[in-house]
């Protein structure tokens, strides 16, 4: 078990490296000179001169790979002299835009997609999971019919058209839910909770969609496995064989799909918060695309790697407590 | 002694898209207690789905008519529960393929005392293991008490149909019902399996049924045989009588399909298959 953890732990930073590479490159490679940006209105090409040399933009990629590299580890700092600024370790930078740091910002809107994802994720394991058994047991009935049909519908259509039509119905038309708009839970808790209701639905009726349909394919697939008709065959209440036998077997390739959608979560839902106006990771990292804000998208695009790759580990981890074939250890 | 299994006028039809089909048609036999019964046939002749229908395990898409009785009770009008509770305690089942039929899930001990518990009210966990383990020295596995909190994927494909078997044979059933057991393993496995059935017979009194396609190994084991041939019976005799002088053409035929190590060099003979082809059938 020790040496799975160190071998997954060393490929994870593997991983973790290439992708801070490649981010780094494209954008080293692809973007326009920021120096331009932040100089701003009223810019000598002394000033742009001064900008790239206190950024460190004038030496060559690798100085700056590496840079930024310690600048995650060990912090950096940016400039000489007393204009210098210290950034400590995990420096992902300063936004060009505002020049705050880019993990300051991160902070104050994890909490926003963390609340979105958890939500979100609540409900669409209840929907989607919930829904695909029963939609299994009761194959060929009208529920099924109905739930599959949901889930064909919640696949196809995008889901900021079921935002604005949400919006639409629940606040426009039937006015049950308040308009959205920023609140702090501290403020008003229960303003803060009706803001968050039509994001989790909409987020949540596309994941619950794809796992419906995923679980019942697996719940279908595995009462037909021998190993079932065994269990059938040995006299088992029909109640047993179906725990016991189907549904784990069924439901394991679900944890593999959850872990990582949900770690991709975390990382923002752009569109999700982008429509309802919600502050948090994902419209951070729309914003910076469309400002073309190096430092900003690098950040998100590092910390949603990484929260995609720790999730990756973690299922394999809760796998091998799942599944005993995956079982480190086990010896035949 | 009186029959501990009567399948009477036993008719299996499946519904389809072609309109119902005989899988099975008009097969009667009867099973004394402790004896054994080779029932033979190729794919798709109904013979797995005899044995399906004997255990009550039929996919809901078949339907059935005929009698069933295992020691007077007849297991067609009966309610499914009550055929459950029978399932697994009086009658049991191995199958074909070891490794798909044990549950990759759970310790073989687990699935063995999981078969055990389902028919004793208020056994513990304690007791169902320690039969689980007796079970399995009954089929020679080695080392059971430790092989017990193994998982099936540890196990060898013989090691596996031991398993089955002594899962079969926990709760002491009057009918063990073996389709195919030997199909899925290999030469050497195959004789020892078979026995291992001979000798769990001989020891505990359970009559079996044994469906193969292979005449060598229903020869092997079985008192009676039943040829079966697209869900009819076409001939039913004693072993010795059967395999010396077979009555039937079909009968024949598959004899003759066995190649034999001392025949010349020649073609190997098939059976006229044209015959066949003109009825749906096979195993679903």
């Amino acid at each position: 078990m020790v040496r799975f953890l160190v071998t997954r732990l060393a490929g994870m930073v593997g991983v973790l490296f290439l992708v801070v590479l490649f981010t780094y490159a494209i954008f080293f490679a692809l973007s326009p000179d920021p120096a331009v940006q932040i100089c701003g209105k009223n810019c000598t090409p002394e000033l742009i001169d001064q900008i790239r040399t206190n950024l460190g933009l004038d030496r060559p990629f690798y100085e700056q790979f590496l840079g930024f590299l310690s600048g995650l580890f060990v912090g950096t700092t940016y400039g000489t002299g007393p204009n210098a600024i210290d950034c400590a370790a995990p420096c992902l930078g300063y936004s060009f835009q505002t020049g705050q740091p880019v993990l300051e910002m991160f902070e104050q809107r994890f909490g926003v997609s963390a609340t979105l994802a958890v939500g979100a994720a609540v409900l669409w394991l209840l929907m989607g999971v919930a829904g695909g058994m029963l939609a299994a047991i009761k194959k060929g009935t009208w529920f099924d019919r109905a739930a599959t049909g949901a889930a064909l519908g919640g696949v196809s259509i995008p889901n900021y058209v079921l935002a604005l039509v949400l919006q639409y119905v629940l606040v426009v038309q039937l006015g049950w839910l308040p308009f959205p708009q920023a609140v702090p839970f501290a403020a008003d808790p229960g303003q803060w909770f009706l803001n968050f209701v039509m994001p989790w639905l909409v987020l949540a009726f596309t994941y619950a969609s794809m796992y419906q349909r995923l679980t019942r394919a697996n719940v279908l697939d595995t009462l037909d496995e021998n190993f079932v008709r065994t269990a059938r065959a040995k006299g088992l209440a029909p109640r047993l064989v179906w725990r016991r036998h189907a549904l784990r077997p069924a439901l394991t390739p679900v944890v593999t799909l959850f872990g990582m959608d949900f770690a991709g979560l975390l990382g923002g839902a752009i569109i999700i918060e982008t429509v309802f106006g919600l502050n948090g990771v994902g419209k951070m990292a729309s914003d910076s695309i469309t400002k073309n804000d190096q430092p900003v998208i690098m950040g998100v695009t590092l910390v949603a790697a990484f929260l995609v790759i720790v999730g990756n580990v973690i299922v394999d981890i809760v796998y091998t407590t799942i599944d005993p074939r995956v079982r480190i250890g086990a010896r035949a | 002694m009186s029959a501990l299994l009567e399948v009477d006028d036993l008719t299996i039809t499946f519904r389809t898209a072609q309109g119902p089909v005989d899988v099975v048609d008009q097969l009667s036999f009867t099973l004394e207690q402790g004896a054994s019964l080779g029932i033979v046939g190729e794919s798709g002749s109904g013979k797995s789905m005899t044995s399906l229908a004997v255990m009550g395990l039929l996919p809901p898409t078949a339907s059935l008519r005929g009698r069933v009785s295992l020691d007077g009770t007849d297991l067609t009008n009966l309610p499914e529960s009550k055929v459950r509770r029978m399932r697994g305690d009086r009658m049991a089942m191995i199958f074909q393929d070891p490794l798909s039929s044990l549950n990759p899930y759970y310790t073989v001990g687990m699935q063995i005392e999981e078969a055990y518990r389902a028919h004793r009210a208020g056994v513990t966990r304690r007791q169902a293991r320690k039969v689980a383990i007796e079970a399995m020295e009954r089929v020679h596995i080695a080392d059971a008490s430790r092989r017990v909190d193994h998982y099936p994927h540890q196990f060898s494909g013989g090691m596996r149909q031991r398993v089955m078997i002594a899962m079969a044979l926990s709760t002491e059933p009057d009918l063990l019902v073996a389709d195919e057991p030997t199909t899925a393993l290999d030469v050497t496995v195959q004789a020892q399996i078979l026995d291992l059935l001979q000798e769990v017979r001989r020891e505990t009194g359970t009559a079996l049924i044994l469906i193969s396609h292979d005449l060598a190994v229903v020869s092997e084991i079985a008192e009676d045989v039943v040829v079966m041939r697209q869900g009819v019976a076409v001939e039913q005799a004693p072993a010795e009588r059967l395999f010396s002088d077979p009555q039937h053409p079909y009968t024949r035929a598959l004899l003759d399909a066995v190649p034999r190590i001392d025949d010349e060099i020649g073609e190997l003979r098939g059976i006229d298959s044209v015959e066949s082809a003109a009825r749906v059938g096979g195993k679903p």
